[in-house]
């Protein structure tokens, strides 16, 4: 019998059904962005408590209606805010050498020692600003016509000067940025994913520099 | 005489498409991937901010959108031209924000509702007043945890 072969299936429309689907999916495609400033609200508080605050603990930032930027009472472009908050959080203006922070032996854990003064901060001391990093309250305060962008950019900046002085107390302590082991701590394929050691190095610079920032309604 | 016959001049070899499908599969396997589908259709203008101090929102089951911005030309007719909400996929009052709120913890899962995060979709023309009516309201019912999501890049884009 003689020897037949299969004929070879013809593949010249094979281009033609790719480019089809690919021009399907390129026009129905958004690429939806996934990231974003996260921050907690803070609760309704029933019976609030009126709490004193020395007035050099706190940093006021104002945006009014026409998006001009007021701190602490005088007027600033938001590129210089960072630095204006980095130079208030870290001033330690209740000296360097006591510290607010205690390390309680019994626990391991780092606590309220009950002093104002702060030994790891690299500021300019002044006492007309404010104390420690646990007492320094940013407040920002926008009016109902503010653009969204500008608020954006100001939240943005003041979250960049506390992830500036935590990356900055992080290397100096352990010689990684605060960034560096919070990636490390959601990486799967980092050996400290989410260990021990790695968290309570975390706590400890996020309690060094805590996230004091509150928004006035 | 010559065996081998000598090539016409001028003749060019056509070029050799073989690899074509390949390519346009690589491509269509990219889009494929990178494609998300959107769960509802946006009616309002939504162009987002950008900052650079971000980070990622958790997986999609465990968040609420909230959308907000100018309606789209379509709908400025009937919505006028002021920032609106948007909840899933229609124009909604500030005062439906607690509503929406409680239906979409009713709809995860039981073990995920105390760790909802709401992301705000507003966009960047915006005014302020509306995103504080929106969070005032999200206070009430207790989503404390949002995130503005923005785009990423230099803050000085937002002016």
């Amino acid at each position: 019998m003689a020897k037949r072969s299969s004929p070879e299936v013809n593949a010249g429309s094979m281009a033609d059904i790719a480019f089809l689907l690919l021009i399907f999916f390129l026009v129905t495609t958004t690429i939806e962005t996934d990231s974003g400033i996260t921050r907690l609200l803070p609760p309704i508080e029933e019976n609030e408590e009126d709490v004193i605050i020395k007035q050099k603990n706190i940093f006021t930032v104002l945006l009014n209606n026409k998006d001009q930027l007021l701190v602490e009472d005088e007027l600033m472009k938001i590129e210089e805010l960072k630095k204006a908050a980095i130079e208030f959080l870290d001033n330690g203006g209740g000296g360097r050498n006591t510290n607010w922070l205690v390390l309680d032996q019994s626990s391991g854990e780092w606590v309220d020692s009950g002093k104002s003064g702060c030994d790891y901060c690299s500021g300019k001391s002044d006492p007309k600003s404010s104390d420690n990093p646990d007492k320094a309250i940013i407040s920002l305060k926008n009016e109902r016509e503010t653009t969204y962008a500008t608020y954006i950019s100001v939240q943005n900046e003041i979250m960049a000067a506390y992830t500036h002085l935590r990356n900055q107390r992080s290397l100096k302590l352990y010689g990684i940025s605060y960034e560096e082991m919070k990636s490390n701590w959601y990486d799967v394929n980092s050996p400290d994913y989410k260990s021990k050691s790695l968290k309570k190095k975390i706590d400890r610079v996020k309690k060094e520099y805590p996230q004091k920032f509150s928004e006035v309604e | 005489m010559s065996k081998f016959s000598k090539k016409k001049k001028g003749d060019l070899p056509a070029v050799n498409t073989a690899s074509l499908p390949d390519i346009v599969f690589m491509l269509l396997f990219f889009f494929m991937v990178a494609t998300v589908m959107r769960d509802n259709e946006l009616k309002v203008k939504n162009e987002l901010p950008v900052a650079n101090q971000v980070e990622k929102l958790d997986k999609k089951d465990r968040v609420m959108y909230i959308y907000a911005g100018k309606p789209n030309i379509g709908y400025q007719v009937k919505f006028g031209t002021e920032a609106r909400i948007q909840l899933n996929d229609k124009f909604a009052d500030v005062s439906d924000i607690p509503a929406f709120i409680y239906a979409e913890r009713e709809s995860k899962r039981e073990e995920l509702r105390n760790s909802l995060t709401t992301a705000l979709k507003v966009d960047k023309e915006t005014n302020m007043g509306i995103v504080s009516d929106i969070k005032k309201e999200l206070r009430k019912v207790n989503a404390l945890k949002i995130n503005y999501t923005t785009r990423i890049g230099d803050i000085s884009m937002n002016q």
